[in-house]
């Protein structure tokens, strides 16, 4: 079974281990991590994701300017604005994202 | 005329942890419902009920307006600012995650359950810094009447948060009639009841039910019994 690839970027060290743990954790998604905006391109140039996580810590020019540059190159895959940092919103806003893409 | 969804209570998501049973009016953790993800920026209303002794161990935030509002039972808070707090009925807790943030809460009674609600508000922008702020608002209250305990602003009357948002909450007498005008008519209103019955705008509520209510610049509110009632204005554009 093909997993649902989901690329999460986030400055935040612990809340990014936990936003992988708990994608992980789920026998159908895999999550990649990277720490900057400029690893995120990387990644996700060099991968097929299914979506696009952007966690905390990125100044709100840099979240615009990844949302827009990850849109031009891959208009059909969703990003997404983490919020709440665990378990709480994160399977809702993956559930969300996919059912709408 | 205004736009209204009714959440009645026994049709809330439950999350039963064992020593957690959590009633949740919008999805949540694995409580997937497509139907039910936000009331505005409203996100998350968690009716909480930790057993004695019991917690939630450390867990990171961020990007978030996290309150909470103690019914019954104590609730100890720690979190990675250093704020080590209590809080109990009549108190309102504000916790503005932004960039990150840890906490863990428990109850420290091993003989008696904490019942609280958890509340969660999308906030007017992301990553500021972390912030904490707990209030007691029973002090306010007059009988009969709602009283604010939450805004956008600072120095307004109750805790403040990074959010166009206003919570006003009332202890009523049956046959009691009342009407409440909204800070922004382009906001929305969410009504929740935490004890009693009432009638909101004709629809009847009961315990723990949930009522919203946009594009209307007042809500007519009347108890159908001895009643407590929270109100929740937030944007609606989220």
């Amino acid at each position: 079974m093909k997993k649902i690839e989901i690329l999460v970027v986030c400055c935040h060290e612990e809340i990014s281990a936990t936003m992988i743990r708990l994608i992980n954790k789920e026998e159908e998604m895999l999550g990649t991590a990277v720490a900057s905006p400029e690893d995120a391109m990387a990644s996700f140039s060099s991968k097929a994701y299914d979506l696009v996580l952007i966690g905390a810590g990125l100044a709100p020019e840099a979240e615009q300017q990844l949302e827009a540059e990850l849109k031009k190159q891959q208009p059909g895959i969703p990003v997404v604005y983490h919020f709440g940092g665990g378990s709480g919103l994160l399977y809702t806003e993956i559930k969300q994202a996919l059912r709408k893409s | 005329m205004a736009s209204t969804i009714l959440h009645k209570a026994n049709t809330r998501g439950l999350a039963d942890h064992g020593w957690l049973k959590s009633y949740q009016t919008f999805s949540f953790g694995a409580n997937y419902n497509p139907e039910r993800i936000q009331f505005g920026a409203l996100r998350v209303l968690n009716d909480d009920v930790v057993d004695g002794g019991m917690g939630f161990g450390e867990h990171p935030h961020d990007n978030m307006e996290i309150i909470s509002i103690a019914l019954e039972g104590s609730l100890q808070h720690e979190d990675s600012m250093h704020n080590v707090a209590v809080i109990e009925p009549g108190e309102i807790q504000v916790m503005s995650a932004g960039t990150g943030i840890y906490h863990k809460e428990y109850n420290k009674n091993p003989a008696q359950p904490v019942k609280f609600l958890q509340i969660w508000l999308f906030p007017n922008q992301r990553n500021v810094s972390p912030r904490y702020q707990q209030e007691r608002y029973d002090t306010l209250l007059k009988p009969n009447e709602f009283s604010q305990i939450l805004s956008p602003e600072k120095d307004d009357s109750g805790v403040w948060i990074y959010q166009d948002a206003w919570f006003h909450i009332g202890k009523f007498e049956a046959g009691i009639k009342q009407t409440h005008l909204l800070k922004n008519k382009e906001n929305g209103i969410y009504v929740f009841v935490i004890k009693g019955s009432v009638n909101v705008n004709g629809q009847q509520l009961d315990e723990r039910d949930g009522y919203g209510l946009w594009e209307t610049g007042s809500i007519d509110l009347e108890t159908l019994t001895e009643a407590e009632v929270l109100l929740m204005e937030v944007p609606m554009n989220y």
